[in-house]
């Protein structure tokens, strides 16, 4: 089975987020980059289905700091092919950047498309649904398993309240990943150096960014003091009196 | 799990087995009597399928395999009792038992808690996951300001390499800033790296992870050639070990000393300054990487005998037999995992034999001591009124700091 793995990096939250004078955007600054968790499940559970069907993997990023040494992680993990989408990202909405993966993927041709359901800066919506769109293809999002069958996986689908749905999807597909069935491995740093020998990151430049249907930001702003909160005063003891007096109150207790 | 005594794969062995000698002194393991001395000192050793001993013993069975399906090896806290005691002199710790972790670690056998630290050093820097642009911040406020090497570019006396714990963890920062507040008080001209310092990676290497820990010891390498110094002073037991035992072999080779035995060194300077009498029977805890590793056990002893007020009790495990509190080779990330096999934890043993000894501080000269030890004082009642206190900070509390 052939996977393809697109994946995003998203502003780590161990660095403090500011504003930058515009109102509009993050002040990328100081912004540090990271692996959108969900992302690294999908290619956990890329690499599973390999290890036990057989397969080929390839996983996708469009440039930012710290992609290659991800791109590398996950060749070290089983990955088979790495491309990075080289260009100007940094206006990129889930909208450009789904078209943008698109248009390589299409290439490609995968049988499967993982990739993690959300990402915290989602404000256009999230990539899988996208990309299913423009790549004319099934999506089934909030998986936390898949069973591959010949032309057809079966996935796992999880809704609020501890329901599972198992979903047939005929392939080509893009499933959007909760969780793979495994935590996300680790990789030795010796392999991974061993990797970064031997492993190629294929390198894709970007045409034009198209984000038509993505949302406009009017205003970003720090979350603001509302009216709602009670500050509980006092001692850590008459704190917790006081808390435990509230939830009685509330009937939580 | 069963224990198969055929061998499984001869050839994992053999390679396990030969790669042990290519580690200094490694070869020793051949020496080993099988006398179980290991296995009996071993804090965790009635809980690991495998202690030291045994692993030794299934090698030479040729099913060394079995020791790598079972997760024991991660009760291993690197205390060196083992190695301290063994009758062969083999370097139990440092080379059997890093070696097997090494293995689990390349076998994607690493519990989650553990790689969450590892992921964390590999990404910031420092196993707690901190912003490396955060790792000074517990100087703000301090006056005189630290002096910070990458903005002042000033030739230092001392390069006080501070550490991830010292640098980040909220209960050990009031002592980070207490000992910076005695380097002042006695002039002496320091200055720390800040965000440019790395993990020194021992407690990685200890716990299986050579190769972060290479990369650590490189980052921090390339950091020290920028600036003038002349020598390293270290808050972390654990750093002293790195700079002084495993970074030369690396081409990172710079004096270095703990800063009890730089304190200790300035002793007739500190002792007209130390007015404030602490009333107290004091407990000092030998450090694993301070004590039994590098030897060093009076120079803590003579700080804390020169507070007015103090007097030193002794615990019944102490020196080279001190007691592991329970952090050391990747026992501060598998506290978790550690729990749900032992039902119990070593720095609660530790608090136990202070009480035992009428201590009412529990002194430390570790950064992984003070939170863990604290957090033991509030699950054994009997230990609630014993207080854990940094050797720096009882001694800036008696020089009115
Ligand atoms: S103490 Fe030394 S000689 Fe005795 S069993 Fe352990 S390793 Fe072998
Ligand atoms: S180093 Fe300490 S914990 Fe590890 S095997 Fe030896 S005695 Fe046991």
């Amino acid at each position: 089975m052939k996977i393809a793995v697109p994946i995003k990096f998203v502003p780590d939250l161990v660095e403090e987020l500011t504003i930058d004078p515009s109102g509009t955007a993050l002040d990328t600054t100081w912004l540090r980059l990271i692996i959108n968790e969900l992302d690294d499940h999908a290619v956990e559970q890329a690499v599973l289905l390999k290890e036990r069907g057989g397969g080929d993997v390839t996983v996708l990023a469009a440039e930012a700091d710290g992609v290659d040494d991800f791109l590398f992680t996950a060749a070290a993990k089983g990955a088979d092919r790495l491309i990075k989408l080289t260009g100007d990202f940094s206006t990129a909405d889930n909208h450009a950047l789904g078209r943008a993966f698109a248009d390589v993927i299409k290439e490609l041709q995968p049988d499967l498309i993982l990739t993690g359901v959300q990402a915290h800066n989602d404000l256009d919506g999230s990539i899988g649904p996208l990309l299913a769109e423009y790549l004319g293809l099934p999506y089934v999002g909030y998986v936390a398993g898949i069973t591959p069958g010949g032309d057809k996986v079966i996935a796992r689908k999880e809704y609020a309240g501890g329901l599972v749905a198992e979903v047939e999807v005929k392939l080509p597909a893009v499933l959007g990943i909760q969780a793979a069935e495994q935590p996300p491995r680790y990789v030795a740093y010796s392999k991974i150096r061993q990797i970064m020998g031997t492993a190629k990151i294929e390198e894709r430049p970007l045409g034009a960014l198209e984000s038509g249907g993505g949302v406009m930001i009017e205003r970003m702003f720090q979350p603001e003091a509302a009216e709602r909160a009670t500050m509980l005063e006092g001692s850590p003891e008459d704190v917790a009196d006081k808390l435990v007096g509230l939830f009685k109150e509330l009937g939580t207790l | 799990m069963e224990i198969t005594l055929s061998p499984l794969s001869p050839s994992v062995n053999q390679t396990f087995y030969t790669s042990l000698f290519d580690l200094q002194d490694g070869e020793r393991v051949r020496t080993c009597l099988q006398c179980g001395t290991c296995s009996g000192i071993c804090p965790f050793g009635y809980i690991m399928k495998f202690p030291p001993g045994k692993i030794i013993g299934a090698i030479r069975a040729e099913i060394f395999e079995q020791v790598l399906k079972t997760d024991s090896v991660w009760m291993c806290v690197s205390c060196n009792a083992c190695a301290s005691f063994c009758p062969s002199n083999i370097p139990i710790t440092r080379v059997l038992m890093t070696r097997t972790k090494e293995e689990m670690i390349l076998a994607g056998n690493v519990p989650s808690e553990l790689q969450a630290a590892l992921e964390n050093t590999q990404r910031y820097g420092n196993p707690l996951g901190e912003s490396p642009r955060k790792r000074a911040d517990w100087a703000l406020g301090l006056q005189p300001e630290v002096n910070l090497l990458a903005k002042t570019r000033q030739p230092v006396e001392v390069l006080w390499y501070v550490g991830d714990y010292a640098s980040y963890h909220p209960r050990m920062q009031s002592a980070t800033r207490a000992l910076a507040k005695i380097l002042n008080a006695l002039g002496v001209n320091f200055g720390i790296l800040g965000p440019e310092e790395y993990s020194d990676g021992d407690s990685q290497r200890l716990a299986g992870e050579r190769g972060l820990f290479e990369m650590m010891a490189q980052k921090n390498g390339q950091v020290f050639r920028k600036y003038k110094f002349n020598e390293i002073i270290t808050t972390d037991p654990h750093a002293f070990n790195a700079l002084k035992n495993e970074y030369p072999a690396l081409g990172i080779e710079y004096p270095v000393r703990h800063y009890t035995q730089f304190l200790f060194e300035r002793l007739e300077q500190i002792k007209p300054l130390l007015k404030t009498e602490i009333k107290a029977k004091v407990a000092y805890h030998d450090p694993c990487y301070l004590g039994r590793v590098n030897g060093i056990f009076d120079e803590p002893r003579a700080l804390l005998s020169a507070i007015p007020g103090v007097e030193l009790v002794e615990m019944s495990h102490q020196r080279i037999n001190s007691l592991c509190c329970g952090g050391g080779g990747g026992g501060m990330w598998l506290d978790g995992f550690q729990w749900e096999k032992a039902h119990t934890r070593l720095s609660e043993w530790r608090v136990r034999e202070a009480i035992s000894a009428n201590a009412q501080i529990l002194a430390v000269a570790c950064p992984y001591e003070p939170p863990r030890f604290e957090d033991a004082t509030k699950t054994i009642p009997a230990a609630s009124q014993l207080k854990v206190r940094e050797i720096a900070e009882l001694l800036a509390e008696s020089m009115d700091l």
